[in-house]
Formats: structure tokens, C-alpha cells, sequence
């Protein structure tokens, strides 16, 4: 049978994800600003409203009991007006009630730098978030990890963090006919391997896989063989993935937009030293980041504060002393 | 600001320049024109409060020109704005402020410039009334060195003396405000601080902490919700459980206020500014204004609003229409030298946009710089190890 492939933008798919799931289970609900008249201010919520009606899709702001909301961040930076309620209220309730309590909620929202929208509008959260126990954090990169995590996401029974990303919404995939089924879903927690390699593991999330996969195609054309891994899930990281390719190519290349400090990048560096792969290691592992700054609006400072595919390409190849 | 004299050379000048040959001619002497008149303004409807603003107002003709002035300079550099966005020249955000003029002008007119002021995103106009040229705000917009945050801060992140942004995380600023006014009281320099935020914000609870600790304190803020009808595409009617904003402080006194009116926002504030100096403590003005463009250049602003809504209050309520009809039906002005005003308007938002194009974008050498203040310079990490920046104060 062949694949049907047809053309989504990530929207698209996180909208038929939310759809069909909204379908499957009559407790799960969206709560969302500016949904109805301003259709969802980035339109990803479009059109549910309509289908839904008041008592499935609304801004109503509080999370009653036995239903599985959605909640849409505008944006992630706008959640640390509510992170108090992400962290002491999701995160920690169903421990803290010695599992009488479970907190089934998605969080979901656009997160990372964007285009211009300067320093309080930028601001990546995967390592905020992954930083706390009681939290699943996932972060989709092409239409179909959106789809299959976000329906995972919406049927797992924990609070999950989804973190989308402006720029992707309007970039078209292809998505397999498999993946346009209404049981298509994706398991949160396993990373996938996106291009085979024997040279070097680059590591990466979200819309940066993209960046490492241009990379990958450029160094190929030299003779370097890079095995890309997509992480789709941050917190719990498939680390048994990243060890296993690591043990093979004996290089490791971390990419992200975020910032370095304590972040997704550092962390993976933490485990591979604490596991079997170390020794594997011809190479201190390199991280590839934001600049350590809050993000500039000028366009050509933007432009120097995020990791660029030349910067991909210099890391890798630093890594690999050539 | 013109003085009488400056306005009425400026206007003979242009008389003699287009008139070639012609000497000065017959030009209208100021003796001709109304000094000043009194006029009325709608009454302000109060919260906890014995007295109110006054309704009849005095404006002098140079008060009004200047007013005139800075709104019309306003309204163009907004456009302006609208326009370079189209062109992708301004990218990110950008909320524009054009319909709202009256509440900056009639603020500013009631305050002193060492008082200070903090607003949320639309905040073009008020960091024009606090002192920023209109060219530092385009270079701002378009990322330009000369920008008035040097290319860093760009629409939202506004900055000038006394004048706090520009602040893009929605009631974040109301805090803030606060503890500006914390300061101005510790000081004790009888300065204030002038805090606004909008509709949509007026539901956020930290504002609400925010009344409780200004009155328990006594601070010398002046709380303005500036309501616009629409936080972002939602209407007040649908965001809110009551929507007499200037009664949500609850204990902190209040006034609801003509926002399109200049002279209705600026005797209430100078109400407002009295009762904060006397130190009475907080008060709430509700100016009720309104918005011509959507919520920002990504919102056409049409779908959740009709299109005979925003023609029906550019037509009817207009602030700068207001202020010129009031001018010319008392003779305080001519229509050739409003005129004139409107010419020298358009030339300096020209000049600026061409400023705002041509400048160079800042040098990369001040990527990493104003991370800290007072501080020794830092290295910091670029997008990879081998990058190594550098930061100074």
C-alpha cells in the first residue's frame, strides 16, 4: 500500500489532533484565549468553536474534576503568569495526594523564538519545565510528531507540557496515510531517528531538527555521515536512544534554541557521562544553543542570537577535529 | 511646544514662501484670534469620591495648538507605522495607538515630565509625550542603531527618561507602577506616577494586589484604565463581570472619563494629580477610548467589530477633529495654520521614516552588551563553545 501524502502545516495537525480527540472522549475540553470571534490568536484553535459550541471549547479558567482539559498558552512566555499553577497544581498533586488525585491536562502553546518579537516574547521553556518531576514535556518538530504526540498527550493521564513553535505552524510536511488516521498517535517518551549516520549523533528539538537535518545534508556532501535524532520528548528523555547511537559514532552534537545554562543540552551531556556511553566518547560533547542574552529585536542581532546551520555545521565538525 | 509668536512666524514664513514675489501680506495677526475660551467637557462620572473634575475648562490657544500638534504628530507617526509594517520594513509586533491620542495628551498636559509613567504594548504615543523624538521611535521600529533602545527593544520596549515602556507581558506593568510610585513617596519629591493598563488587563488579579498595597500604603499612583472596548478581539461585555472599570479599585476612588475628549482627560488628571500630591493616595481614571486599527498590524480588527462601529467614532468622536472644531468654532486658530501644523507634521514624520530606513542596524559588537549594570565586562556564550562574546555595561 502506498503512502498517501498529503501536505499539513503543524497547525493543521495539532488542530485534527485536538479535533478527533474532542470527538473520541466527551471529557476532554480546550480552554483558550481569544477562541470564537478572534479564532484562537494564532488560528490554531480555528473553527473548533463552531463545531464544539460553549461548553467544550471556552476561556473558562478553572479545571473541574473528572474532565480532561486543554489549556492554550498564547504563547509560553505568557504561562509564567500561571506557572505556579503548572508546577504546585499539575505537577506535584497526584504525589502529593499519595495518588488519589491525577491531573489529566495539557498545557500546549507556541514556544521559542519567533520572528521580531524581542526579548519578553521569545523566551524557550523546555528546560524550565523538564526541570520538574511530575511533568511530561513534549516538543513536536514536523506535522507528524504533532499529531501523534499531541493524542498522546491529550489521552495520557499526567500533565504534559506541549510546546509548539510559531515558525513551523505554516511549514507543510508530508504526512504519511497512516498517520492521518484517527488512532494514529505517537508514544511520548521515545525519541526517533530521523537520518541514520556512523559519524557523529546531533542531537536536537523541535524546529533546530530541521536545522541539523540541512546540516547533515551539507557535511554529506564531504563524506561526514551525521546520525540526526529527533527528540520528540524532552521530559522523560529517551537517553537509551542517544547512549545507543552514541556507542556507534563516538561523537555527540546537542542542538537547541534555548539558552545554555542549565538547559536541554547540558542535561543530555549529564546522562551520557553518567551512563555506558561515555566511554564511548572520542570527544567532549558539544552544545549548540541560543547566545546567553535576552533576545534583541534588530533584525540582524536576532539573527546572531539563535543557532544558525553554519554554526551546526562549525560544531560538528570541531567535534570531529576536522 | 510653539510659542504663540514661533507658531505665527512659522505660518507668515510659509505665507511669504509661497507667495513668491508677494511681501508678507495679509496675514491674521494674533490680535485676531480668541486668547482662550472656556468650553465644556462631558462631567466624569465618580467612584468614592465628594467632588469632581470640573466641566468647564479653560484652553489657551497655544495650549490648543500644542495639543493639536502632538496629537496630529502622533496620528501620522502611527500611519506611518501602519505603512512600513506593510512593507516589512517594522517587523515582530506592532499596536497602534491611533484614536487614543486624547488620553497621552491630556495626561502629559496635567503632569510634570519629572513625574513618571508606565504603560503596557501600545506605547508609541505615550513615548513620544514623555520626551522620545519621533525619529528615535521609527529607528526604534524599523531596528536602527538610532533607535531610542538602540535596535534592541523595538515596538513594545520603549524607553526614556521617567518613562518605564513598553511592557509586552500583559498587567505585568501595574506592579511595577507601584513600586515606581513606592519610590516617588520614599523620595519625597511630591512626584507620582501616572500607571495604566487596559480593559483586558483590568481583569488580571495581580492588579488587584496591586490597588490593595497602593491604598494600604497610601501611594501617590494614578491607576488608568485605558478602555478601548476590545481586549484584543474580545469585547468588554464578554471579558468582564462588570465593566465600570474606574469602580473595580473597589476602596481607591475613581473616575470614568471621556477618553477622546483632551480636555476631559486632562482636567481629570489634573483632579487625579491633586488628590495623589495631597496625599490622599491611589485613584483610578477610567478613560474610555478607542482604537482605530485592530489589536496589532496582524489583526485586521473587522472580526469582531463592524466596520460602522470604527466609521461611526472616527466620525463622531475624533479627538483631533474634536480639538480643531472646537478651535475654529471659537476662533482660536485658522484653517490655514492648522494647516500649516498638518504640513510641518507630515514633514517631520517624512524625515523620520527616512531616517528609520536608512539608518544601519546596530553593530554586533553590542549583541551581548546591558546585561548587567555597574558590572565588569563578561564573557558570554555565543551559539556554540568555541564562541566566545564579550558583554559591558
Amino acid at each position: 500500500m502506498g503512502l498517501i501524502e498529503t501536505e499539513l502545516t503543524e497547525s493543521d495537525p495539532v488542530w485534527s489532533a485536538m479535533d478527533e480527540e474532542l470527538e473520541r472522549d466527551e471529557r476532554v475540553f480546550l480552554m483558550v484565549e481569544e477562541v470564537a470571534q478572534y479564532d484562537g490568536a494564532l488560528q490554531v484553535s480555528r473553527g473548533l468553536w463552531k463545531k464544539y459550541g460553549d461548553k467544550r471549547i471556552s476561556t473558562l479558567p478553572f479545571l473541574r474534576a473528572g474532565l480532561r482539559p486543554i489549556c492554550e498558552f498564547m504563547t509560553f512566555n505568557f504561562s509564567m503568569q500561571a506557572i505556579d499553577q503548572v508546577i504546585n497544581s499539575a505537577a506535584k498533586t497526584y504525589y502529593m495526594s499519595a495518588g488519589l488525585q491525577p491531573v489529566p491536562i495539557v498545557f500546549r502553546g507556541p514556544n521559542g523564538a519567533s520572528a521580531g518579537v524581542a526579548a519578553q516574547h521569545s523566551q524557550c521553556f523546555a528546560a524550565w519545565y523538564a526541570h520538574c518531576p511530575g511533568l511530561k514535556v513534549v516538543s513536536p518538530w514536523n506535522s507528524e510528531d504533532a499529531k501523534g504526540l499531541l493524542k498522546s498527550a491529550i489521552r495520557e493521564d499526567n500533565p504534559v507540557v506541549f510546546l509548539e513553535n510559531e515558525l513551523m505552524y505554516g511549514v507543510p510536511f508530508e504526512m504519511s496515510e497512516e498517520s492521518q488516521s484517527k488512532d494514529f498517535t505517537i508514544p511520548i517518551g521515545k525519541a526517533k531517528v530521523e537520518r541514520p549516520g556512523d559519524h557523529v549523533t546531533v542531537v536536537s528539538h523541535s524546529r533546530l531538527v530541521g536545522h541539523c537535518l540541512d546540516a547533515a545534508a551539507v557535511l554529506a556532501k564531504e563524506g561526514i555521515e551525521c546520525e540526526v535524532i529527533n527528540l520528540r520528548t524532552i521530559r522523560p528523555m529517551d537517553v537509551e536512544s542517544i547512549e545507543a547511537s552514541v556507542m556507534k559514532t563516538n561523537h555527540l552534537v546537542t542542538v537547541e534554541g534555548g539558552w545554555p545554562q542549565f538547559g536541554v543540552g547540558a542535561e543530555i551531556c549529564a546522562r551520557i557521562m553518567e551512563g555506558p556511553a561515555f566511554n564511548y566518547l572520542d570527544a567532549p560533547v558539544t552544545r549548540v544553543t541560543g547566545v546567553d542574552i535576552p533576545m534583541p529585536y534588530a533584525k540582524i542581532l536576532e539573527d546572531h542570537s539563535v543557532p544558525q546551520i553554519k554554526d551546526i555545521i562549525f560544531s560538528i565538525k570541531k567535534t570531529l577535529n576536522v | 511646544c510653539g510659542t504663540m509668536l514661533t507658531n505665527i512666524s512659522n505660518v507668515l514664513r510659509a505665507c511669504a514662501q509661497r507667495n513668491g514675489a508677494a511681501a508678507v501680506i495679509s496675514a491674521r495677526t494674533y490680535a485676531d484670534f480668541t486668547a482662550q475660551a472656556t468650553f465644556e467637557v462631558k462631567k466624569c462620572d465618580t467612584h468614592k469620591l465628594d467632588e469632581a473634575p470640573a466641566t468647564e475648562v479653560v484652553m489657551t490657544r497655544e495650549e490648543g495648538l500644542q495639543y493639536y500638534r502632538t496629537m496630529q504628530t502622533m496620528r501620522r507617526m502611527e500611519l506611518k507605522a501602519d505603512q512600513l509594517y506593510k512593507q516589512k520594513i517594522i517587523r515582530g509586533f506592532c499596536h497602534l495607538y491611533d484614536g487614543q491620542e486624547a488620553c497621552a495628551v491630556g495626561i502629559e498636559a496635567s503632569i510634570n515630565l519629572s513625574d513618571h509613567l508606565i504603560t503596557a504594548y501600545r506605547a508609541h504615543g505615550y513615548t513620544y509625550t514623555r520626551g522620545g523624538t519621533v525619529k528615535e521611535i521609527m529607528a526604534e521600529l524599523t531596528g536602527r542603531r538610532g533607535g531610542i533602545a538602540k535596535g534592541k527593544g523595538g515596538s513594545m520596549h520603549m524607553y526614556c527618561k521617567n518613562f518605564y515602556g513598553g511592557n509586552g507581558i500583559v498587567g505585568a506593568q501595574v506592579p511595577l507602577g507601584a513600586g515606581v510610585a513606592l519610590a516617588c513617596k520614599h523620595q519625597g519629591r511630591n512626584e507620582l506616577c501616572v500607571c495604566l493598563y487596559g480593559d483586558g488587563a483590568a481583569n488580571q488579579g495581580q492588579i488587584f494586589e496591586t490597588y490593595n498595597m497602593a491604598a494600604l500604603w497610601k501611594l501617590p499612583v494614578i491607576f488608568v484604565c485605558e478602555n478601548n472596548r476590545y481586549g484584543m478581539g474580545t469585547s468588554v461585555e464578554r471579558a468582564a463581570a462588570s465593566t465600570d472599570y474606574y469602580k473595580r479599585g473597589e476602596f481607591i476612588p475613581g473616575l470614568r472619563v471621556d477618553g477622546m475628549d483632551v480636555l476631559c482627560v486632562r482636567e481629570a488628571t489634573r483632579f487625579a494629580a491633586e488628590h495623589c500630591r495631597s496625599g490622599k493616595g491611589p485613584i483610578l481614571m477610567e478613560l474610555q477610548t478607542y482604537r482605530y486599527h485592530g489589536h496589532s498590524m496582524s489583526d485586521p480588527g473587522v472580526s469582531y467589530r463592524t466596520r460602522e462601529e470604527i466609521q461611526e467614532v472616527r466620525s463622531k468622536s475624533d479627538p483631533i477633529s474634536m480639538l480643531k472644531d472646537r478651535m475654529l468654532s471659537n476662533n482660536m486658530a485658522s484653517v490655514e495654520e492648522l494647516k500649516e501644523i498638518d504640513v510641518e507634521v507630515r514633514k517631520e514624520i517624512e524625515d523620520a521614516a527616512q531616517f528609520a530606513t536608512t539608518d544601519p542596524e546596530p553593530p554586533l559588537e553590542e549583541l551581548c552588551n546591558h546585561i548587567f549594570y555597574n558590572n565588569p565586562p563578561l564573557d558570554v556564550r555565543g551559539t556554540h563553545p568555541w564562541s566566545k562574546l564579550k558583554s559591558v555595561s
